[in-house]
């Protein structure tokens, strides 16, 4: 058979033949991965929301630890009431349960956008936020006969998506415990984050639940802080305070929903 | 480069020769030692440094490399009477892209904290210069047997290195050694270190990318002291 393999009829055969040949061999590998990839990052999440509340996991027994510390998984909307709740074990395709709420991919599909147009303005950015209808899960724990409340958020830093669980203890003020964690921040700076020494600093730190639009802050590095604010990481400006931010827009929607279950049950 | 593929592939036109013939041994060693695609030509540096922190990643790294360049070598052998001249180029980073997609998905199922560590740079296999380079010079103009072997050849010529240059830096860097599949080994007592009393203490920069541009240096320069071969005349 003589073909012109230079022709241009022939290129684009190939071209196209090409494509969809690498297309399916693709997809048929993504989809038969996926479930085994799923399972990992809910193992992964699993780990994340331990080690908020000081709880060392790895892949293997982050489900029986998961499911002897956690004791209710509740999603509450902006303005503080609970939308669903669940205990027990999780069914990784029941999307009503608040543990297979995804954070970060609500963050990039709505609050994201939201934050950057009206970020410097805090009417509209509240209202706007109120109006995305994003909820908002919030696990809690008992450990060692306390209660502890590990709050998930999502927010920008530098190069990338920043995310962090926080346990706040019973009063809903003290900090427990943090994790923080990126996907591209610098390394030796914005990645610091992830590290111990600056999630440390959280450890017994109390909201300023007075003041709603900063309850809690990340100081510029070397500033002297008091118990509503760490020290930020030198060199890792723009990181700290997305962590500022993330934190600041997050902390208030719990806030809220703890304040609306303490009333409920001072009224029972 | 191009009399050197031509020369080959006369070779292997010629009669059809066994597979492990002298001058297909040739292709399996010379990538370890006279062309080595990182000390000699110098292709592959970025991801050289990036990965070097640890030795299980290094492996990793390798294995993914060498996956992938079989992978690519020998498709685009099989196909070399069929791809249009025109776009050859974009032929060979479909190809290349497809299977390191391929082994992120793979890595991110099975072994998802080392996919998380090497994180871009299971991607970033796809800008590796070693794996295109072979592809155009090499693959295009031979057969799969020979490509194979090429293959081989060069993806142990970049593991080698990697493997030495992490296990210099995690030696001194963090005093231990991690080996694939056993988790870190320390080497020294815990009491030797400064923080518990002791004279020892791990060396941070070993940590930081730039030793490990320091460390392929030290490589080429006992390489080429060596192997005078090498040394450039003036």
């Amino acid at each position: 058979m003589a073909v012109n393999k230079n022709s241009n009829g022939y290129t684009f055969f190939f071209a196209i033949a090409m494509v969809v040949v690498v297309g399916a061999a693709l997809a048929v590998t993504s989809q038969s991965l996926k479930p085994r990839q799923q399972e990992n990052d809910a193992d992964k999440k699993r780990m994340d929301i331990l080690g908020a509340i000081k709880v060392e996991a790895t892949r293997t027994n982050a489900g029986d630890l998961f499911s002897e510390y956690v004791v209710e998984r509740v999603s509450v909307d902006y303005i503080g009431n609970m939308v669903n709740t669940a205990t027990g074990d999780i069914n990784a395709t029941d999307k009503s349960d608040p543990f297979n709420i995804d954070v970060k991919k609500d963050y990039r599909s709505f609050i994201k956008r939201i934050v950057k147009e009206s970020g410097k303005n805090p009417e509209e950015l509240d209202s706007r936020l109120a109006e995305a209808g994003v909820n908002y899960p919030v696990f809690k724990c008992v450990k060692n006969d306390t209660t502890l409340y590990v709050c998930p958020m999502v927010g920008t830093g530098l190069w990338g998506p920043i995310w962090g669980y926080v346990a706040l203890e019973e009063d809903f003020k003290t900090i427990y415990g943090a994790k923080f964690d990126h996907k591209s921040e610098t390394p030796g700076l914005g990645a610091e984050i992830k590290e111990s020494f600056f999630t440390l600093k959280f450890e017994g730190k109390k909201l300023n639940v007075e003041e709603p639009k900063t309850m809690f802050s990340v100081l510029k590095g070397g500033a002297i802080t008091n118990e509503h604010s760490v020290d930020g990481i030198t060199g890792g400006t723009i990181t700290s305070k997305g962590v500022d931010e993330m934190l600041n827009r997050t902390f208030p929607v719990y806030v809220k929903y703890f304040l609306n279950a303490n009333d409920q049950r001072a009224e029972r | 480069m191009s009399t050197e593929v031509q020369e080959v592939e006369k070779a292997v036109e010629k009669k059809s020769e066994p597979l492990f013939s002298k001058k297909n041994r040739k292709l399996l060693s010379d990538p370890l030692n006279d062309s080595n695609p990182i000390t000699v030509q110098v292709l592959g540096i970025c991801s050289a440094l990036a990965i070097t922190v640890q030795l299980q990643q290094a492996v990793i790294m390798s294995l993914s490399v060498l996956f992938v360049m079989i992978g690519g070598n020998v498709i685009v052998s099989l196909l070399r009477n069929a791809i249009p001249d025109r776009i050859r180029i974009i032929v060979q980073l479909v190809v290349i892209a497809a299977l390191v997609i391929i082994v992120n998905e793979v890595l991110k199922a099975f072994l998802p904290d080392i996919s998380e560590k090497l994180s871009v740079f299971v991607g970033l296999i796809i800008t590796n210069c070693i794996i295109m380079g072979r592809l155009e010079a090499f693959a295009l103009g031979n057969k799969p047997g020979p490509s194979f072997l090429d293959a081989i050849g060069n993806a142990m010529g970049y593991a080698w290195i990697l493997l030495a240059v992490s296990i210099v830096r995690e030696l001194f860097g963090s005093g231990a050694i991690s080996f694939p599949g056993m988790g870190q080994v320390k080497f020294l007592p815990e009491g030797w270190f400064i923080a518990n009393g002791g004279l020892y203490e791990n060396n941070n920069l070993m940590i930081l990318p730039p030793m490990a541009l320091v460390v392929v240096g030290v490589i080429i320069w006992i390489q080429r002291a060596r192997n005078t071969k090498l040394i450039e005349e003036n």
